[in-house]
Order: structure tokens, then sequence, then C-alpha cells
């Protein structure tokens, strides 16, 4: 909403200035966005009178000028303009004018002729085309012929004002007006609100004229008024109502369609005028739309309406649709002589709804969304007709239907003084409140319950206690309420185990060279074939955007790793080939019978090329092994027991001979291998990635951050080693099981210290050395004991997997 | 044969004073003091010598080995001084080159401003409670106050599963959520982080972006308690010195409601670019619970009042970090990650 400082100050005195009364505005719930000073940067430009035009006598498509600026003063000016003819005021910059753009008009020559100073075009005024009339967008601005001379243009076009930018909340339709946002001004200044003043003197109907209206649905139209004004004299509008009509952002077409513009900014009460005959029996119907029936708007669209939609018909067909759009066929023009006024209240939701679906905000409907005053209709139609009449536009016809089928019951609303007070912990007494809510324009009444506040009908938004609790504690001022915090029990403020665990999780990847990122939970279902999900996957199940912004964002992911991969192609195409990433974020899995998704949270990491190595380490390779060693190190930090790997050939997207299943215990915490070398290509990435995705709910169940203390030994343990040769496709693990198994309570720990592929072995066999630590808790081990225990083991493995021991 | 004691103490000073390292050291100790040294040659002609002569010779052996061994200690202790200071210098090295590499990685700025904002709750006994994603018609919308058609919905352009669902809004559902689960038990003191999802795709919106939620719901809950409360997290999270104002505004499913302000953290509240010359930036908004959404999640609004607040987290970071661009914030730029 725009708003007029200069057109503000008919309503209310305003003693502050712009920035301040913004401030207050602010402050009170009318967010004040923007102040525009439009005619900030003219200066020097003044109105003038072209009293002679002469050809230019080296340039065709150039005229000279010789303007009057009043009195004896006349100067020279050349100008390439037009539209200019002589005996029209126009805006003339002297020699030393601003206009916009920082411009400066100096002294000049023209293909050798003198020329002091410049005729202006509205846009050189800072005046927007868009809303100028029709006549004024092109060329010099013509000026109308009864402009004094030699006066400053800025006043006399309304470049003298500042325009506050109103950001108004949903819930305050009735600011959508100059008087509404008066009001809050005179609340907030503590001046009166001066109303403006009507006068009718209508004249007798004649005996053709008639008009009825008919609401046949009155569920969706609960007032209309239609208003006769005849003697109609289509022409421009005053100058003083088309500045303001453009400082709100409107452009001035003729006096009746801008005293309609001008009667809504004022009061917030959309109106319509139909040229009444134009009307078929001056019989207005309100009524649904019918199956199939069109509409050519105002905007010589022709509109398809459907039942739900409200119109405005007369005794043959739609003439608008209600409080969104007129109709061509009944639109004023210049020809018009009788005008019928509009002014009625349509239900917000129906002209929500038809606006919405025809595509058609206007300035009307968006009043009439927000609710406006039911009881104001008759009251904007006499000030229209008023002002039209002052104007000498229309004689007023004492012809007024006013159809209102249910008259609106004035709502009151109880006020607790106490119960104001306790919300707000001031101490208010029952007079100061009273007080605050006389200056917001309610009537207050005190009973013995506290007071009564009867709500005026350009209010709808207030309707139960707290509503007025509000308008008292905006109007006291939200920043003189005191700080203080909650008392009452103590709570204590801890995060669950889960919260802990995401949290540890988090921080430990991130230390150990991971970094987190966070990509969006909707995806392109494309990654699915890029990760070479197969047909039938339950991934492929997914939950579905009714209306994504793009492909890319159609569908919740039930995935996080390709989104790794995605910041892995995005850094890579940066040349930042090498990294490790993790995401700890949510999957969705529709369910058959339940309203809502299902939501796991999972985490993901994936990493690819390097470590970054310097001038004294090598860089190290992060595949499958560094990865997994991160995890087993990650598992260990957060207490998972029995972690082990399981191969999985067989898991989509990932290289066969590279990928296991993680457990811990029975429990599948997920998947880590490297990516399939097709996967690692659709990503165009050079290096190999390795990913993993785990469970976060079942890593939750398996984690543990109960530590019990191990006694530490005191006898010293005994080191062996052993080293095997075996067909190379024994998992390491079983064979580190066996030994475990037939090591006993003594053998305490197996590390695999080295493996080694060479051409003394037979083909597919390789060395794998194990060194062995047995250490027992009560004793010190003899030799024999150990070398019992060695045997024992090695003849397991070369009864189970063909070992042979190596010298 | 004094005199051959002397003449021995003579050249072991001259040798020693000449050894340049500990095994010609060692070796000198042998060849005067060993079993079979110089001295203990001298000593075994002392079966010849009289009575008299006898003891004044094996004093003056005594002294002269005892002189040996010091001369033969302080140069030992010399030697050893200078062979370490020879190692020293040997083992210079550029302290001036960079240590050896440690991979460390970083939290995500996003995630570590929400980490932020929840222990300054969790300081005043705040627990944190999560909630769906995507959310019931219901959830989103009706129970906070916004029926369907309610033109406070053109706020939040919503993505739709299907009529009844769609991806939260905001994270105020978990108000209701919370509320229901915990009827009529007092006091609710929780804040609601998450992810959360709006129509709006432009350099100024991300379609995806976290909120952090809070609500308090207690006998005797006032406006003053979420100013005051308010105004310790900004305090905390922007410094001491940073001022905050309460403005007036609306949502649905709080009254009284408002907007906070602070004081522009890059000019100080003297205007500049980012707070659009105004000193003042807009953080988070906040009310009073409404008395209907109390009452749809168990609460009789005539005992218990509340208060509820939000905040977008990518904002608070933006202001924090001096992050001029949303966009990055979703790009994961690893050379943009790794400044957190």
């Amino acid at each position: 909403m725009r708003v007029s400082f200069n057109w503000l100050k008919e309503y209310v005195d305003i003693d502050v200035s712009p920035a301040a009364l913004a401030e207050s505005l602010t402050l009170a719930g009318l967010a004040v966005e923007g102040m525009e000073e439009p005619g900030k940067e003219i200066e020097k430009v003044f109105t003038g009178k072209i009293l002679k035009i002469d050809t230019h006598p080296n340039a065709d498509k150039l005229v000279i000028c010789q303007v009057s600026l009043g009195g004896e003063e006349q100067t020279q000016i050349v100008t390439g303009a037009t539209n200019v003819r002589e005996g029209q005021m126009v805006p003339v910059a002297v020699v030393g004018a601003k206009l916009v753009g920082g411009l400066t008009i100096k002294k000049a020559k023209l293909r050798g002729v003198e020329s002091r100073g410049m005729l202006c075009s509205g846009a050189e005024l800072g005046l927007d085309p868009d809303i100028l009339p029709e006549d004024q967008q092109h060329g010099i601005m013509i000026l109308s012929a009864d402009t004094p001379v030699g006066v400053d243009v800025k006043p006399l076009l309304g470049l003298d004002d500042v325009i506050m930018e109103l950001e108004l909340t949903p819930n305050r339709g009735d600011c959508m007006s100059m008087l509404g946002v008066a009001r809050e001004v005179a609340a907030l200044l503590q001046n009166p609100l001066k109303m403006p003043a009507v006068q009718l003197s209508a004249v007798p109907p004649g005996p053709q004229d008639q008009v009825q209206v008919d609401i046949d649905d009155a569920d969706l139209c609960r007032r209309y008024v239609a208003r006769l004004l005849k003697n109609v004299k289509i022409g421009p509008s005053p100058a003083w109502m088309q500045h303001w009509l453009r400082a709100a952002g409107v452009r001035p077409i003729n006096n009746v369609v801008d005293v309609t513009n001008y009667v809504m900014m004022e009061m917030g009460q959309p109106m319509h005028a139909f040229d009444y005959d134009k009307l078929q029996d001056g019989h207005i119907i309100v009524r649904r739309a019918a199956p199939g029936e069109t509409i050519i708007s105002l905007d010589k669209a022709e509109r398809k309406l459907i039942p739900d939609m409200l119109v405005i018909t007369d005794s043959v067909g739609p003439v608008a649709v209600a409080g969104v759009m007129g109709g061509l066929d009944s639109e004023v023009t210049e020809d018009t002589t009788a005008v019928l006024l509009e002014s009625a209240y349509f239900k917000p939701i129906s002209v929500r709804r038809t606006s919405r679906d025809l595509g058609l905000r206007s300035e009307s409907s968006s009043r009439f969304e927000k609710g406006i005053d039911l009881t104001g209709c008759l009251q904007a139609a006499d000030r229209a007709a008023a002002l039209l009449q002052e104007m000498g536009a229309a004689d007023t016809v004492d012809l007024v239907v006013d159809n209102y089928p249910e008259p609106a019951v004035e709502k009151t609303v109880l006020l607790r003084p106490d119960r104001v007070n306790q919300f707000l912990d001031t101490d208010l007494t029952t007079a100061e409140i009273s007080r605050l809510l006389i200056r917001l324009h309610f009537k207050v009444q005190e009973d013995h319950n506290g007071l009564l506040v009867h709500v005026p009908g350009y209010r709808p938004d207030i309707s139960i206690e707290v509503d007025l609790i509000e308008e008292v504690a905006r109007l006291y001022g939200y920043n003189h309420v005191k700080n203080t915090l909650p008392t009452g029990v103590i709570t204590q403020g801890l995060r669950t185990e889960a919260q802990r665990l995401a949290l540890n999780v988090k921080d430990f990847l991130a230390r150990s060279g991971f970094e987190e990122v966070i990509t969006y939970s909707f995806v392109n279902t494309r990654v699915f074939d890029r990760v070479r999900l197969p047909k039938e996957h339950r991934y492929r199940n997914v939950v579905q955007l009714q209306n994504p912004l793009s492909e890319e964002q159609a569908v919740m992911r039930t995935l996080l790793f390709p989104g790794l991969l995605e910041v892995h192609q995005r850094n890579s195409n940066r040349r930042l080939k090498d990294g490790a990433v993790f995401e700890l974020g949510r999957v969705f899995y529709p369910r058959a019978g339940e309203i809502l998704p299902k939501e796991v949270p999972m985490l993901a990491a994936a990493v690819t090329g390097s470590t970054p190595g310097s001038w004294n380490i090598q860089p190290v390779p992060m595949d499958f092994y560094y990865l997994k060693g991160c995890l087993d190190t990650l598992l260990a930090y957060v207490g998972v027991k029995d972690v082990s790997y399981r191969p999985a050939a067989d898991i989509f997207g990932s290289h066969p001979g590279r990928t296991a299943i993680v457990l811990a215990g029975d429990v599948e915490l997920g998947v880590i291998g490297e990516l399939h070398p097709d996967v690692q290509e659709s990503y165009d990435l050079t290096q190999r990635v390795a990913a993993m995705e785990l469970n976060f709910h079942r890593l939750l169940q398996v984690s543990s951050t109960s530590k019990k203390y191990q006694p530490l030994p005191k006898f010293p343990g005994v080191e062996r080693d052993l080293a095997v040769v075996v067909r190379q496709d024994i998992p390491s693990q079983q064979i580190i099981d066996k030994i475990y198994q037939h090591g006993g309570d003594i053998l305490r720990d197996v590390q695999v210290f080295d493996i080694y592929c060479g051409a003394q072995f037979a083909s597919g066999q390789h060395s794998m050395a194990f060194a062995l630590k047995f250490q027992a808790v009560d004793r010190t081990l003899t030799d024999e004991e150990v070398a019992y225990k060695t045997d024992a083991i090695m003849e397991a493995l070369q009864r189970d997997f063909g070992a042979i021991l190596r010298k | 044969m004094q005199d051959k004691l002397k003449n021995i103490l003579l050249e072991a000073n001259q040798v020693l004073s000449g050894a340049s390292d500990l095994e010609e050291l060692n070796d000198i100790r042998v060849r005067f003091l060993g079993k079979k040294g110089l001295l203990t040659g001298v000593l075994r002609g002392m079966g010849a010598l009289s009575a008299e002569e006898r003891p004044v010779v094996g004093q003056l052996a005594n002294e002269v080995r005892s002189k040996i061994e010091e001369v033969l200690e302080r140069r030992t202790v010399e030697i050893k001084e200078k062979l370490r200071g020879v190692q020293l210098e040997a083992e210079r090295i550029d302290v001036t080159l960079p240590g050896t590499a440690f991979m460390r990685g970083h939290r995500h700025p996003l995630s570590v401003i929400q980490e932020e904002i929840e222990d300054i709750f969790l300081g005043m006994g705040y627990t944190i409670e999560e909630g769906p994603e995507i959310e019931t018609d219901f959830y989103n919308f009706e129970a906070l106050n916004l029926p369907k058609d309610h033109p406070a919905r053109d706020m939040q352009d919503s993505f739709f599963i299907n009529p009844e669902v769609l991806l939260r809004t905001h994270t105020s559902p978990v108000q209701v959520r919370t509320m229901e689960r915990t009827a009529p038990g007092l006091p609710v003191r929780i804040i609601a982080p998450g992810r959360v999802y709006r129509r709006d795709d432009d350099a100024t919106h991300s379609p995806m972006f976290n909120q952090v939620e809070g609500l308090v719901v207690d006998r005797r809950v006032t406006f003053a308690d979420l100013k005051g409360t308010l105004q310790v997290f900004v305090e905390k999270m922007f410094g001491h010195t940073t001022k905050t104002r309460f403005r007036s505004s609306f949502f649905p499913f709080t009254e009284p409601s408002a907007e906070v302000d602070i004081s522009c953290v890059m000019c100080g509240g003297q205007g500049c670019r980012v707070c659009s010359h105004s000193g003042w930036l807009e953080i988070l908004g906040c009310g009073m619970v409404h008395p209907r959404v109390l009452e749809v999640s168990g609460y009789n609004p005539e005992e218990v009042t509340g208060f509820a607040f939000g905040m977008g987290v990518e904002r608070i970071t933006m202001l924090k970090y001096g992050i001029d661009d949303l966009r990055l914030l979703f790009e994961n730029d690893l050379r943009f990650l790794a400044q957190f």
C-alpha cells in the first residue's frame, strides 16, 4: 500500500517528520518498507507557456520555442519534441535546473541556435509513465490550460510529496485505505481524525429511471448498494485527484473511474461504475455464474466462468465478475451519460477463490479478500456521488437501492483489564486501557465484568478478547513492556540420547577430515538411474510432490548418498577433485495405509581422491579402506560393539568386489563400498569414490555411552607372529575368527600386519602375516603354553583353509 | 720412584688435555689407571721400598690417581658437551616449514549455528523436540488457526504431496504435536529445530531452509517473559551490546504477535546496505500462543498462557558470519565449508 504523506494530511494533522511517523507506524504493526520522494532531485522547473514555435534553420527535427515564464520573462528553448503547440502550458527546466538522475540544465547551442532550458516529459520529472494519463505518456508533458504561468511544478504535479510503502499484515485490510492509515496515525500521534464531509443534493428520478437489485446468492454477497448518477460529463478528473491517485500507484483515466478509485483508496470500499444505459432494465442480479457462462472483462479478455464464481448480471447476462473486474460491455466510455455506482460487500473467500481461479488480481479483489467494512457501503456510494457532483461531472439522482438482507450486528467484545495486565505483565488501570482503546476509535463501555468494547465494522479482525489485548499492547508500545524471564518449576535442558549421538557423530566426522554438507531433501527421479537402482527396487517408491518447482526437486529422497555424489561432482567441476563429505538427514518412504510417510534419519559419507599430503607426508588414497577405517573408529567412539563386515556383491550402484554390509552383532547398520565405475563415471568423477550410508536409528540402538574399566594386565604378554600362505579369496575376517577360536582365553589380540603376493606362491594364493598377543590375567605365560596354542591355531588353519605355515 | 709418579701425572695431564673424543679418554684411562696401567706398574715396585718410604710413596700414588681421575672426569664432561653441541648444530631444521598435515573437516555453518541456538535454550531449561518434515494440513495450518482459504496461507506457499499432506512450511506444527502429548502437564519449554520448505526459489529464498521454533507454556507466562527470553537469546547470540526492538506484527497462531529486530550487526545501527539503511535487522517472529491453538492442543487458555517464537537459521548464520549470498549455504563448495 502506497501512502502519500500529503494526501494523508487531509485526514489527520501530522506534526512529526515523515521518518518519525514511519518509525511509529512500523512499531505499531504497519511496517513502512520504503520511503520515496519522487521530486527529491527536481529543482527549478516552472510552468511555462509556449508563445511561439519556429522551425530550426539547420535541423528538420528540431523546433525553436519562445516560452513565457510569467511576467516579462521569456526564454528560448530548442526541442525535438513533436507534441508541442503554441499556447500550451508545459514544465520548463530553466538554466541551472536539476532533473531526475542528477541531470543539470545548462545553456546550450543546438545546431547553432541558443537554447536556455528544456521542456520536460513526465519521465524527466520522475513520473512513472505507466500511471500517467494516456495523453501524457509520450513526449513533453502538456499541462492543463488553466495552469498558472511561472509557478514551481513540484506542488503542481505532486512532486513535493513523500510516499510511504506500507507492508500490511493480512489481518489489517482496513489499512488498505487512506482513512484506515489515518486512523492509526491519529491514534499514534493523538491527533483528531478529520472525516471528509459528504454533502449530497439529489435530483428527483425521471420516469424512465429505475434501479432494481436482486441478490440471489446472499451467502456470497451480504450487501449491494446501487446509486444512479445522470447528466454525466466524462472528462479528466481534477489535477489534485490525479496526483493522489498517481501517488497511490493508480493511473488516472476519467473523472468517473477516477472517483471510484479515489473512494476505494480513501475508504477502502472497492467500487464499480456501470454505464447505466448499457445495463438491461437497470436490473442488477447478483448470483453464481451459470455453467458455461463467459464474460469479456475490461482488459478485453474472454473469461470462462465456473458456477462457484459470483457474477453481477443485468437481465440479460454477466456484466461484472463480483469484486474482481468489470465487463467490457458496460464499461464507462467517453459517451457515457448515466452511471450506476456499485458499492457492495462480497464474501472474502469467494473473491479470493475467483480471483485465483481467473488469475486476476486487482486493487478491488485484494481488498474484498481481506474483508471490507460491511457497514460502510452506502457512505462510500454517497461519497463518490458527492465528489462527482462537486466536480460538476454528474447529478446525483435520488434513487439508491441498498439491498442488505442481513444487516451487520455490532460486535462487542469483553475485555478484562486483569487479563491485559496478566498477559503483558503491566499495571494498567481500567481507565488507561479504556483510553488506549478510545484512541484507536473503539467505543468502550465499563461493565462489572470489565470493558465492553464495540468493534467498528472496518475491524473484522477483532472478535475475541486477545485481539483487543494486542490492540492495547501495540498502542501502549511493545517496547514499554518489561523484559523478564519465565518463573516457575526449574526444568532440565538436556539433549536426548539420539540428539547427543547425532552431535557426537557430526563432531567426530568433522574432526576426522569430513566436511558436513546440507543437500536438498527433494531430488530428481533421474538419480535412481544414475546410481543404477533396479527398476523395481523399493527405493523407487517415492513421496512425490504435487507442485514441485522443477523436475530437479520433484520427489523426496529415499537415499542420501546420491546427494553427496552430486556435491563431489560440483566440486570436481570447480577443480576440487579430492574430498570427504558427510550428511546426517532424513529420507522418506511412503507407507501404505498411513497418511504420513516414514521419515528415517540416515548418515551418509562419500570420499574421493586422496588426503592432501605435504612435503613430508605422502597423500593417502581415500578408498574403501580409508572410509572403513574412519567408520571403525567412529563406531568404536560411539560405543558400538561386535562390528563386522559382510562382503556383498549385489548392492546396486556399488563395486561388486568392494562392498560390504556393516553389522553390529546381528543388526544391519548399512552399506559401505566403492562405487561401481559406471556410477562414478555418471557423476563425471575421475577418481575412485567410496561411500557409506547407515541407518541412524539402528546406530542409536547399538551405540552405548556406558564404559567399564578393565584392570591393567599385571603379567607380561607374549607376542608371536604367524605368517601363512592361503587362498586369496578367503576373507581375512574368517581367518582371524578361526585364530581367536583356537587361541583360547589367553589370546588377547590378533592384527594383520602384512599381506604379500609373490611369484613364489601358487596362483590364487598369498601370504598373510598376523601379530598375535597372548596374555593371562593371573600368571606369566610359559613358552610351552603359547606354543601349544599357536600349534593348535596353525593346525586349524591348515585343516579348514588349507593354509601353509610360511617359514 | 716419586719422580716416576710425578712424571706419570705430568704425562697424563698432557695427553688428557690433547684428547678429543671419549674413546681417546678411555684409552688414556686404561693406559694410566688400568690394571695393567702405568700407575699400577709403579705401585708394583713398592715392595722394594723401605718401611718409611712406603707410606709416603703410597700417599703420593693415591694423590696422583685422584688427580688423574679428576682431570679425566672434567675432560669427559667437556668432550660430551662439545659433542652434544656438534650434534645439535647438525640437527638444526627449518622450523618455518609447515607441520605434518592433519586432515580436518568442518561442520556446516548452519549446523554450527543451530547448535549454538540450541545450547542457549538448553541453558535456559528447554528441551529439543523434533517433528515430521512432511506434515498434515491439520498440524501445519488448521491447528495453528490457519483455516482453509485464510489469506495468511498466501504468506507460505507450500509444496503439496496431496491436498491434505504437505512439506511443512514452518516448524510450528511441532508446537501442537508437543502440546498434544504433554497436555495438561506443565511447564512446556521446548525448542524445535528442523528443515522447512516453501515454494520460493530466488536470490534471497531457498525452497528448503531451517528454522528453530520455541514454545513455553505455563500458568503465568507473559509477554514480558517472551521479551526477556528473546533479549537473552539475542545478547548471547550477537553480543551484549546488541539492541533489540519488538514490532507489532501478525501471525495467525500467536496474539499479540511481534517481529524482533536487532541493531544491525554490520554497522551497529548507523545504517548500511545490509540493513537497508534502517539500522535494524529483522531476525525472528514471535508472540503469545493464540488461545485457539492452546485449546486445540489440549490446554485451557483461561488457565495457562504461553509464548512461541520462530527464527530462520539461515538468516542468523548469514548475519553471524557475514555471508552475503544465501545460495552459498546449499552449494556445498568445499572452499566455503572449510571456512567454518
